[in-house]
């Protein structure tokens, strides 16, 4: 997809968006609501004109097609099932569509729907089936007219926590079975990273960083991307020479080139870690424990260090020992960080005032 | 626990004095006493009656006047009239609610249309009556219709004219009730406008339309003043025919027949409405 | 073009409810489709009523203009010594502010309480409500005759009309009503009141009502309506109101201009509630 824009009104939507999927991959668009995450899918489904741009799938130019004559299959957010079908019909319906033998339509709606697992439920109207066995006779019905493209526009929003774990990984894994090429959209970070080949984090309109998961969480490409993806703390930070002294740390930079002066630093949580237990020291890092979140396997601990308060996350025996009220020291590990000076053109700062 | 109790059963909790509350579908009751004096009663008083004799006994000579073959010319005018007439306010209905729909939910177009419809649907009577004369009748200002004093299709133009606002009033829900979604997912799985109708959006809205022309003929059966004030010299339906019998000085005998000729009304317009009443299920199931 | 934040996914500015996120083809052949609808909709409505309107103007000699009719809704008197229709007009006024009011203290406060406190009733409800529009006026007239003479007992009045009126006007009044009440997540607001002390008065009154402003407006526009139209029954049961006394000028005199005078008359009373209603319908906020 090239340049991209759509306008609703006084509202850009989408600015020049540009995005290009690789065969058989998985990209995950994300971002907060209002971004076009799901304005970018339902262009490419073909479901809403683009203003400006091209959308060109396997070399041909689709953009004036209308969404019937493209070979995507999609997976709505809820309520897509046809509710006067049961699942074999409303999966073979592409099919029928397509005017295929109804003898070969209802053995290839078998197949998806073992594919997902649900061939026990294949004579159920959507109405007596839950909300995530009704998603996997959406994806399905959308895998059963081989398209070229498969498009999920938050498939697993409107599910319960656990379904919607179980479901993600299931999905994958038949994303990867079938080789189809996939866009995903998700506000759900956890989702997206668990999954994806490719990230596209989004912001009005535009793609802040389309990389690898791991890029996104550890090199993120501006503060927009470390702030949305995962945790941050941000601290006050001086730089000097390639390197950012943080609260007393010196802190390598991820990014070159970043003049002098007054920064802030955007630190993980999990670089911050416990220096020591002390009850009478000061020190830039020293502070006292208000909160400790208990995650599982993890815990977050929030420290009130006097003029800003910073989140460690520490296993959850090493948090154990730092009840509310007790004082401790803290030290960051030397991880490469993504700083911001308050006069950069992103208004940083001013926009994180919300 | 106790609040639980009481959601469950449906009684107030009861006070610390433990005095025992009445149960909740008691204050439902000025409503249901209401209703049952002024529609159940006197339905039930015509039923009643058309088996009584003048004397005041048990008869079943009400019922087998209602064999013959003048009577039966009736039934089938009313017949006739109503299936024209609801078949055309349904079919023309339809398509007015659709546009009404798939317009701005908020906006001025849908909410004035209800509100037409609301009005119209029972516009009906004398002013309707003589509005038609005036437009299509022997002095018309439009054009004279030749046809206009013909059963059934001159008085079904009029009935029309508030058959079509009842169905929006009816059908409009249902329409509201397609998803989005539904649409959108065939198109994606590669269906054409026609293909989307026939496969997906016609079935589902069959039973609301259907369900709704049953509304329209049942109204239709029971409408009385707009055809008699078409009309007054010949009764075609039935209702005309309840009308000229009780109004003849004939005699005594000729109000059981009135009545027998209710409870006919009665009995078919019951049969409807159980139609309806079963389609609307299955359509609420769908389209919620 | 700096981008500006929208509020969520939906776009403001943006075509609202169906036709969000449709290709511009497809959007503009539906709106072609939509104009000529009402077009011709539209024209199906407004010409007999304008018919109506122009013979109201109609003077002594066909193609001159008059304003007699319009004059004579105040002072005619037919020349059987029938009361002037200036009476009938009034009576089927206040019949309308009556039938009104008490449909509204009958229905509301049970809806809301069915809809709370005793579920199992609202099918109950809504077929009961549903009911009058298909058992024939005719029919209940028959079986009201003897519940209608014990009420002459207690007032002669056309006024008592009132009883059955509101009868008739539930299943208009009660689709509105219960449109409304659909909107508004009754359960969740009562109990929120509930926790804060309110009484089932207090939640019914200061809580649900206030929300249902709209559906209320429009349930008293119906029932007006439908005062405004009713022939049959006050017919059957001897009363003079607007229409009755509209039918028998019309027997008496059929030339009489002043029918179509007062007809419009109603009619454009009718409309110009519509007016006040939309005008009196408030805007709410983000809906759901």
């Amino acid at each position: 997809m090239e340049g991209l824009s759509r306008r609703y009104g006084a509202v850009v939507a989408l600015d020049h968006l540009d995005l290009t999927v690789q065969s058989g991959e998985l990209v995950a668009l994300l971002g907060p609501s209002g971004c076009g995450k799901t304005t970018t899918l339902r262009l490419l489904a073909g479901l809403e004109d683009t203003d400006t741009g091209h959308i060109i799938v396997g070399g041909k130019d689709i953009t004036r097609l209308p969404a019937s004559k493209r070979d995507m299959g999609m997976v709505f957010q809820a309520y897509s099932l046809f509710p006067h079908m049961t699942a074999r019909q409303n999966v073979a319906f592409g099919l029928r569509l397509r005017r295929v033998a109804a003898a070969q339509r209802d053995k290839r709606a078998m197949e998806m729907l073992e594919l997902v697992g649900l061939s026990a439920q294949a004579d159920r109207y959507p109405n007596q089936i839950s909300g995530g066995q009704q998603q996997r006779v959406a994806l399905a019905r959308a895998l059963a007219i081989e398209p070229q493209v498969l498009l999920l526009d938050e498939p697993l929003s409107a599910l319960d926590a656990k379904v919607r774990a179980q479901l993600r990984d299931q999905i994958r894994r038949i994303q990867l079975e079938v080789g189809i090429t996939t866009l995903f959209v998700t506000h759900d970070q956890e989702e997206a990273l668990a999954i994806a080949d490719r990230v596209g984090v989004m912001k009005e309109g535009r793609i802040e960083q389309l990389a690898p998961p791991t890029d996104v969480y550890s090199r993120p490409a501006t503060s927009f991307v470390a702030e949305f993806v995962g945790l941050s703390n941000r601290l006050t930070g001086d730089v000097s020479g390639g390197q950012v002294t943080v609260r007393g740390c010196t802190l390598p930079l991820m990014e070159s080139g970043v003049p002098d002066g007054q920064v802030v630093a955007l630190v993980r949580p999990e670089a911050v870690t416990l220096a020591s237990h002390t009850s009478a020291e000061s020190g830039p890092l020293v502070g006292t424990v208000i909160a400790v979140t208990f995650l599982g396997a993890t815990s977050r601990v929030t420290v009130d260090l006097g003029d800003t308060t910073i989140m460690a996350q520490l296993t959850t025996s090493d948090a154990s020992a730092l009840p509310a009220g007790s004082r401790v020291a803290l030290t960051i590990r030397p991880d490469p960080v993504l700083v911001s000076s308050s006069s950069s053109p992103d208004g940083l700062v001013a926009e994180e005032e919300e | 626990m106790a609040v639980a109790a009481a959601t469950q059963t449906g009684v107030r909790p009861s006070r610390a004095g433990r005095r025992p509350s009445a149960p909740s579908w008691v204050g439902t009751v000025p409503f249901f006493g209401y209703v049952a004096v002024f529609l159940l009663l006197p339905t039930g008083i015509v039923i009643w009656d058309a088996f009584k004799n003048p004397a005041g006994k048990f008869t079943l000579s009400g019922l087998t006047a209602l064999g013959n073959a003048q009577v039966r010319g009736f039934f089938i005018g009313s017949f006739k009239l109503s299936l024209v007439s609801s078949l055309i306010g349904a079919v023309f209905g339809a398509i007015l609610a659709y546009a009404v729909a798939s317009g701005n939910p908020d906006g001025v177009v849908r909410r004035l249309y209800l509100c037409v419809s609301g009005v119209l649907a029972q516009f009906g009577g004398v002013t309707l009556a003589f509005a038609f004369l005036v437009l299509i009748g022997p002095v018309g200002l439009l054009f004279h219709a030749g046809w206009y004093f013909s059963f059934p299709w001159g008085i079904t133009v009029i009935y029309a004219y508030f058959q079509i606002p009842l169905m929006v009033l009816v059908f409009l829900p249902a329409i509201d009730g397609l998803r989005v979604q539904w649409r959108e997912a065939s198109e994606s799985l590669g269906s054409s406008a026609w293909q989307y109708w026939r496969y997906v959006g016609g079935p589902l809205l069959m039973p609301a339309f259907l369900g709704a022309l049953l509304l329209l003929f049942a109204n239709a059966l029971s409408a009385y003043a707009t055809i008699q004030a078409w009309e007054d010299a010949i009764p075609y339906t039935v209702p005309q025919q309840i009308y000229t019998s009780m109004s003849s000085e004939v005699g005594l005998a000729n109000i059981n027949y009135a009545d027998a000729l209710a409870l006919g009304m009665v009995v078919l317009v019951a049969i409807v409405m159980t139609g309806y009443a079963l389609l609307q299920r299955r359509a609420a199931r769908w389209l919620r | 073009m700096a981008p500006v934040t929208a509020v969520g996914e939906t776009p403001l500015a943006a075509p609202a409810g169906r036709q969000a996120g449709m290709q511009a083809g497809r959007r503009r052949r539906l709106n072609a489709f939509r104009y000529v609808v009402f077009t011709v909709f539209g024209l199906f409505f407004a010409l007999p009523l304008l018919a109506m309107a122009r013979f109201s103007l109609e003077g002594a000699k066909l193609g001159t203009w008059s304003v007699t009719a319009w004059r004579q809704i105040a002072s005619y008197t037919s020349s059987e010594g029938i009361p002037p229709l200036i009476s009938a007009v009034e009576i089927t006024l206040e019949l309308a502010v009556i039938t009104s009011a008490v449909m509204l203290v009958l229905v509301v406060p049970t809806m809301i309480w069915i809809r709370l406190r005793v579920r199992w009733l609202a099918r109950a409800m809504e077929f009961l409500c549903l009911l009058p529009l298909t058992i024939p006026p005719i029919v209940l007239v028959v079986g009201l005759g003897p519940i209608y003479d014990k009420i002459a007992h207690l007032s002669l009045s056309a006024l008592m009309l009132f009883w059955v009126y509101v009868i008739l006007a539930l299943p208009y009044a009660y689709r509105a009503l219960a449109a409304g009440l659909s909107t508004i997540d009754a359960t969740t607001l009562s109990e929120a009141a509930r926790s804060l002390g309110a009484s089932w008065f207090g939640v019914i009154v200061r809580v649900i009502v206030p929300n249902m402003w709209d559906a209320i407006l429009n349930a008293l526009l119906l029932t007006c309506a439908l005062v405004l139209g009713e022939f049959t029954i006050a017919f059957f049961l001897l009363y003079v109101n607007l229409q009755v006394e509209l039918y028998s000028i019309s027997r008496n005199t059929p030339d009489a201009g002043v029918i179509f005078s007062t007809s419009t008359a109603s009619l454009l009373f009718a409309f110009a509630l519509l007016l006040i209603l939309s005008f009196a319908r408030r805007r709410r906020g983000i809906r759901g």
